[in-house]
């Protein structure tokens, strides 16, 4: 009676026990850290992404679902930079998970020896939605990419020693491929360097800075605030003098106003998705190439 | 580059093969221009080379620390450390990491600082509002202007083990005098096992969805009648202690018990005296009351609630609760008061939401509450029982980018009692309210709210208040 109990038992003890083989779960806060995230870990990981492709980063919404995931995480990789700032600290406070505590190995800040641009040297809101630490979409330049790439490589052999070699060698791949696809680039953009971008949200900084595209011209008149007519009438004055042909426009942003400022102007909008995640540009890389050939060809139709 | 480099020098070399007497300078300037660009070019292309060296072994430099990480000789004084450190257990399994830089400027001072102020403005039918009609002490209450509610907030890392917060309510009366209130000021705890969290000092109970919430995250400028009736201007807080606890299913699921002192005005049904009448003698519900210390635990004021979460769809989130709120009464011995409440909140956003809009939100809570009075043989009043319901339902929609509108339907009475001739917590009272509100920006507000209503106390009021916020400081993160 007693070895029979003992047998039930053992089924129940092996589930309730954590397998050798089980998955890193690791959560990302935006599209660009989980696709970096999924070529690091590859099969070793579960992800999770909380914010969707299409979203607006600043204004994603603190689910109670996303506690939960949080709870169960074993990593967290956020952008930092304060993008997050409006969303994950209360879901850190729920998630209670030890793990994700500042400076434990599960928790990965981006943005960690990334040179932000745009650090601003007084905070004024009066200049509208300004990070206090610098732009945070640092992640539009494909060299801040190897960066994040090798932080969630070092935490992730630091949680999993025996598949440390896996993400050094997913690290080298992606870093390789990252290479030869930034020498195709620019090779591709060379033609157009110094050209001009207009952009609806100061989102595309870094991808101008890696590129040679200059970007001081936004639909918005200040960070986070919406566009004004006055403004956009300054904006297609100064697109018509210095013969500004390319808008760019996100998901979440109003393309009609885009569309206006293109049709004063003789201009292309460009629908730049904000994150990796749509139809064929499901990997960072894949992101990358489809923004800067986008632009190019942009380039080459408004020649 | 070789090949610009072949170039570069047959072109030269057929300059010189080529040189007129006359135009003698004007070819040693262009040969001089050529050979800086080819100059130019191979300096660009070796810088680079370097910058892409540089930051391969960056990159390589970054991760080469992990995988020889652990040696034998690390493990082992590890190990060591380990049982060095074994009392206090929690402390063995940090690792010492680069502080995160995420922030680094933001997070510069220990505390987060914000400052947000309510300015009110309206009118209403009625001559002083604050006597039946707007009970809530955040509640613009007064015709002409009015400032019920700047708060300063706190909040930081207390130590590894804590997060503190603060709410200090500083608000001016009719006269224009300034009063001030410690309305929040807790621990939290950050680090229990078990996905157990503590709470502790003076907070607001979690008691259904508002109560909790502060004044500027209400999408109203008053507070609904039935919470008003349950927990009196205040809202429920009091000191005490709460243990949560986060259910380890799928969905979102948490279990919350606070016990809390329950005395005075912010516990209203509660160990509360009421207010003095004309004699001085203090009153609940028509009967004297006399300060009941505590007998035993049972005399606490106990709050469990249980909430859950569901994704309904991508875009569409449903929380839930039932709470409740169970403790003595000052108005005789051994007399109790049940609160015991529902509430939803859904909330639909498109994924290609613009900053929040459009957005649509349905929050509804009922309550009920059953007060055991005692009898009051100088009135004279019977011992009685006062049973009180009602709810609030609220659709919100935030049809474009920084405009919201929004219908309330209030509803609360109760059952006929000896004494309720004049009291405007009972009886039966509806109201309406549409609003409409304007966010210039996410620290700035202006809203206008009419408000029609309906009780058996003052028949019919109508009332237009508008609302002017503004937040200083810290960049407050938004709960669910």
């Amino acid at each position: 009676m007693k070895i029979s109990h003992g047998l039930l038992l053992l089924p129940l003890l092996a589930s309730l026990a954590v397998p050798a083989w089980a998955k890193i779960n690791v959560v990302a806060t935006t599209p660009d850290l989980g696709a970096i995230a999924r070529v690091i870990g590859g099969d070793q990981i579960e992800l999770t992404t909380l914010a969707k492709p299409g979203e607006d980063p600043h204004f994603v919404d603190a689910k109670p679902s996303f506690m939960v995931k949080l709870n169960h995480a074993d990593v967290l990789i956020e952008g930092g930079a304060e993008l997050e700032a409006g969303w994950l600290t209360p879901l850190l406070e729920g998630a209670r998970n030890p793990k994700l505590e500042a400076g434990k190995p599960g928790r990965i800040a981006g943005a960690e020896g990334v040179h932000l641009l745009e650090v601003p040297s007084a905070l004024d809101r009066s200049q509208g939605d300004i990070h206090a630490s610098g732009n945070p979409h640092y992640l539009t330049d494909p060299l801040n990419a190897k960066i994040v790439a090798a932080h969630i490589a070092r935490a992730l052999a630091e949680l999993d020693a025996k598949s440390a070699g896996v993400f050094q060698a997913n690290l080298k791949n992606f870093n390789n491929e990252l290479e030869a696809k930034l020498a195709e680039w620019s090779k591709l953009v060379a033609p157009y360097a110094g050209r001009q971008l207009v952009t609806y949200h100061n989102y595309w900084i870094y991808f101008g800075h890696s590129f040679g595209w200059p970007m001081e011209l936004f639909l918005e008149p200040k960070p986070g605030i919406p566009p004004t007519p006055a403004h956009l009438a300054a904006v297609i004055g100064k697109m018509k003098s210095g013969n500004l042909k390319l808008v760019t426009v996100q998901p979440y942003q109003n393309r009609k106003t885009a569309e206006t400022v293109a049709s004063h102007t003789g201009a292309v909008v460009l629908d730049f998705p904000s994150f990796p995640g749509g139809k064929g540009t499901e990997g960072y890389l894949e992101w990358m190439d489809f923004l800067v050939k986008s632009t190019v060809a942009g380039f080459e139709k408004t020649r | 580059m070789n090949f610009r480099i072949i170039i570069t020098s047959a072109s030269v070399l057929m300059f010189t093969a080529s040189a007129w007497p006359a135009e003698d300078q004007v070819q040693q300037l262009q040969l001089q221009l050529i050979q800086l660009q080819a100059d130019f070019e191979k300096t660009r292309h070796l810088q680079q080379q370097q910058i892409d060296a540089i930051t391969q072994k960056l990159a390589a430099l970054s991760v080469a620390p992990a995988a020889p990480a652990r040696t034998d000789e690390q493990q082992k004084l590890e190990q060591e450390l380990a049982t060095a450190l074994e009392p206090p257990a929690a402390a063995s399994r940090n690792t010492p990491v680069a502080p995160s830089a995420g922030g680094a400027k933001a997070g510069s001072s220990y505390m987060n600082l914000s400052f947000g102020t309510l300015i009110d403005a309206g009118w209403s039918s009625v001559t002083d509002p604050s006597a039946q009609l707007q009970l809530g002490d955040h509640d613009p209450s007064k015709r002409g202007f009015l400032l019920r509610n700047a708060e300063i907030s706190l909040d930081g890392a207390i130590d590894p083990y804590f997060k503190g917060f603060a709410n200090i309510v500083l608000k001016l009366d009719k006269n224009n005098a300034t009063d001030i209130e410690l309305e929040e000021s807790y621990l939290q705890s950050t680090a229990l096992p078990a996905n157990l969290q503590l709470k502790a000092g003076q907070y607001f109970a979690s008691f259904g969805r508002q109560n909790a919430q502060h004044p500027h995250a209400w999408s109203f400028v008053d507070q609904p009648l039935i919470l008003g009736r349950a927990f009196g201007p205040d809202g429920l807080r009091s000191l005490g202690a709460q243990l949560s606890w986060l259910a380890p299913t799928p969905f979102y699921t948490e279990l919350f018990l606070s016990i809390l002192d329950g005395q005075g005005g912010t516990a209203f049904s509660f160990r509360n005296l009421g207010e003095p009448d004309a004699a001085g003698i203090n009153r609940y519900a028509g009967r004297a009351t006399s300060d009941r210390t505590l007998r035993g635990p049972q005399d606490l004021l106990f709050v469990p609630r249980l909430a859950s979460s569901f994704e309904l769809s991508d875009s569409q989130t449903l929380l839930a609760g039932v709470s409740a709120a169970i403790g003595p009464n000052d108005t005789g011995p051994h007399r109790r008061t049940e609160v015991y409440g529902v509430d939803f909140f859904w909330k639909w956003k498109p994924a290609d939401a613009a900053q929040g809009f459009p957005c649509l939100t349905w929050q509804t809570e009922a309550l009920y509450r059953r007060f055991e009075a005692a009898g009051d043989p100088i009135v004279p009043l019977p011992a009685e029982v006062l049973r009180d319901y009602g709810y609030y339902s609220q659709l919100v929609w935030g049809f474009v980018p920084r405009w919201n509108a929004g219908l309330r339907v209030d509803y609360a009475s109760g059952n006929t009692a000896a004494a309720e001739a004049g009291d405007p917590y009972r009886g039966q009272r509806y109201r309406f309210s549409p609003e409409l509100t304007f966010l210039p920006s996410e620290f700035s507000k202006i809203r206008l709210q009419y408000n029609y209503d309906h009780g058996d106390l003052f028949g019919n009021a109508h009332s237009v208040w508008m609302r002017l916020e503004f937040g200083l400081g810290a960049h407050a993160a938004h709960k669910y």
